[in-house]
């Protein structure tokens, strides 16, 4: 018989005890800074209809793992937790003019298109903070985020923020056109800056023009970038956008972590998701983007109740991976029992465990190898023989 | 230190002397060495020798923060990191070629590449379904020895295509070797690598004027 205890799916994977503690050690501590600013954790289903939660969903409808219901409606595991957080939110929770703020710690799902090892499940933790249109709103999301990652232990890692709605507007007053906006937009999403200088040579533009649509790229650092995105600014609708930033920029000052923070004003992290101030964080030992967030007021709108919102979420996994493995002081101790003293032994272990230690409970002759058993505990506490003592 | 990943092969001698324009000290036996891992310690840079197909791995992973890849191996493996700078160095294309008079094969067409994805999309790009091949080198032998009608591979000099008696039918896109970055040092070395981005661009520069006259 062959057995297929070994196989998983594709990007699925089991998470073994030593991760688990460290897992959970981080997700607490982010859990309890989001807490005491307020906000409500709450959970939602893994399994949304795809005509309203995948299709709301930031996520590439190629990264969606989708099934069928009885009844032949198509479902998808969550891609993310924005849109059932958008969808219950404007079904339920939101009153209007009510800011709202939730939380959540869980799992989502995105197959992955090349190599097989790259996780399709992982845990984000998160918060959307619903109703309010202001940069304070803003301002709170990315502070919060940076000091729950300061909680979980994280030390060397950065914020970029960028504003979608300059970009937009720049691109719009020099090239006039939305296809050709977007045809623009896609090399900054891509990264592909080549592309991007080699595009904006081959328009038929004015130099001035061109040289504007060159210096985004060069926006980049910190409190003074304000200033030259505003020298390039000429249009009612770039100049909203640098005002936003500059008045977030007060406001996070105020939380006290600009130096975590730098500005890029041709952040471009998706292709029309994000309305206005977006950002993500990066964290030294990961190639990989750690988290990310921003506004985006037009979600809550395809669940019919149109309303301002921003968000962040951060990759559980991959904090994991930034942070290393921690160190767990807490003991494990074991107890092993012969048949006759099985009471004595419970006696002494639910005293233990009463007072919040940990104790494994182990008749004797239960244990084929007793060197590796007892080598995997702290402690171990043998209540053997008739009237034997306790041995150690 | 940043961490520098150079494609071995085509690309490597080219690359070298570009970081040597730009001013860069480096000791020759970078070149000839068969270590793997070179430290340029009075630079602050280390050298990482890879498989041009694998300098974009190498980066998007963060291993390396910054690397020199070809503009077909960033089409090809479509990889999540920063295109800086066009380097204008090991300047090819990428082309279908057959044998003189090829006849698409009408119900079975092959075509056989090194370059699966973008054989596939250009194809597809065109309207015609064929079979890809997937080989791993000397892709010319494959018209000769009947495996598939037509490949798609780079062009330099076209010699290779010659001396095996076959034609270039179709160009298909230009290659230059690229300055490429990884998203998380682009954001936590931003600094170093944006000065290694101006000497890099001087230089070009200066190797572009060079060409010109």
């Amino acid at each position: 018989m062959r057995v297929f205890m070994f196989e998983k799916p594709l990007g699925m994977r089991d998470t073994l005890p030593d991760v688990y503690k460290t897992k959970r050690a981080l997700r607490e501590a982010m859990m309890a800074e989001i807490e005491t600013w307020g906000y409500s954790f709450i959970e939602t289903p893994t399994l949304e209809y795809d005509e309203t939660v995948g299709a709301a969903s930031a996520i590439l409808d190629q990264q969606l793992f989708k099934l069928l219901d009885r009844e032949g409606h198509t479902l998808v595991l969550r891609p993310d937790m924005t849109a059932p957080i958008a969808r219950l939110a404007a079904s339920k929770l939101y009153k209007e003019g009510c800011p709202l703020r939730l939380a959540y710690a869980a799992n989502v799902f995105r197959a992955q298109q090349r190599e097989g090892g790259r996780p399709a499940e992982f845990e984000q933790v998160g918060v959307e903070y619903i109703g309010d249109g202001t940069m304070y709103a803003d301002a709170e999301v990315i502070s919060l985020m940076i000091f729950a990652l300061k909680r979980a232990g994280l030390q060397d890692f950065t914020v970029t923020i960028g504003h979608i709605g300059y970009v937009d507007a720049l691109f719009f007053d020099i090239l006039r056109h939305e296809q050709r906006v977007e045809t623009l937009r896609r090399f900054l999403y891509e990264k592909n800056y080549v592309g991007y200088r080699e595009h904006v040579k081959s328009l038929p533009l004015s130099s001035i023009d061109r040289d504007r649509l060159l210096r985004l790229l060069t926006l980049r650092g910190g409190e003074a970038v304000v200033a030259e995105a505003k020298a390039l600014a000429t249009t009612e609708a770039e100049q909203q956008a640098v005002d936003e930033l500059q008045q977030l920029w007060a406001h996070i000052n105020q939380y006290g972590v600009t130096d975590m923070v730098k500005l890029d004003m041709s952040l471009v992290s998706h292709m029309s998701y994000y309305t206005g101030v977006l950002f993500e964080v990066y964290a030294k030992n990961i190639g990989f983007l750690l988290g990310n967030g921003g506004r985006y007021d037009k979600l809550l709108a395809k669940f019919h109740r149109p309303s301002p919102a921003t968000g962040f979420s951060v990759r559980l996994d991959r904090l994991m991976e930034a942070i290393g493995e921690q160190r767990n002081d807490e003991k494990t101790t074991c107890i092993i029992f012969s048949q006759e003293r099985f009471a004595e032994a419970y006696v002494k272990a639910a005293e233990m465990r009463r007072k919040g230690e940990k104790v494994v409970l182990q008749h004797i002759a239960g244990i084929q190898n007793m060197d590796q058993f007892t080598a995997s505990f702290d402690d171990v506490v043998y209540v053997l023989g008739k009237h034997g003592k306790d041995e150690r | 230190m940043l961490t520098v990943a150079m494609p071995k092969g085509r690309i490597f001698s080219e690359a070298l002397s570009l970081l040597k324009q730009a001013g860069y000290d480096i000791p020759d036996d970078l070149e000839h060495s068969r270590k793997l891992m070179i430290d340029v310690p009075n630079e602050k840079l280390r050298f990482i020798l890879a498989k041009p197909m694998d300098v974009v791995t190498y980066v998007e992973h963060g291993v390396a923060d910054v690397g020199i890849a070809g503009k077909d191996v960033l089409l090809e493996e479509e990889r999540d990191v920063y295109e800086m700078l066009d380097l204008r160095i090991s300047p090819c294309y990428l082309a279908v070629a057959g044998l003189p008079n090829t006849r698409v094969h009408p119900i079975a067409p092959r075509v056989a590449t090194k370059y699966p994805n973008i054989a596939s999309t250009h194809f597809r790009e065109q309207g015609e379904q064929v079979e890809i091949i997937k080989l791993n080198g000397s892709v010319e032998l494959a018209p000769l020895i009947g495996l598939a009608e037509r490949i798609v591979d780079i062009v330099s000099t076209g010699r290779t295509l010659k001396e095996n008696g076959l034609v270039e039918l179709e160009r298909i896109v230009d290659v230059t070797s690229r300055f490429i970055v990884n998203p998380v040092s682009y954001r936590m070395q931003d600094r170093a690598i944006e000065h290694m981005v101006d000497r890099l661009t001087y230089a070009i520069e200066k190797a572009g004027e060079c060409n010109e006259n």
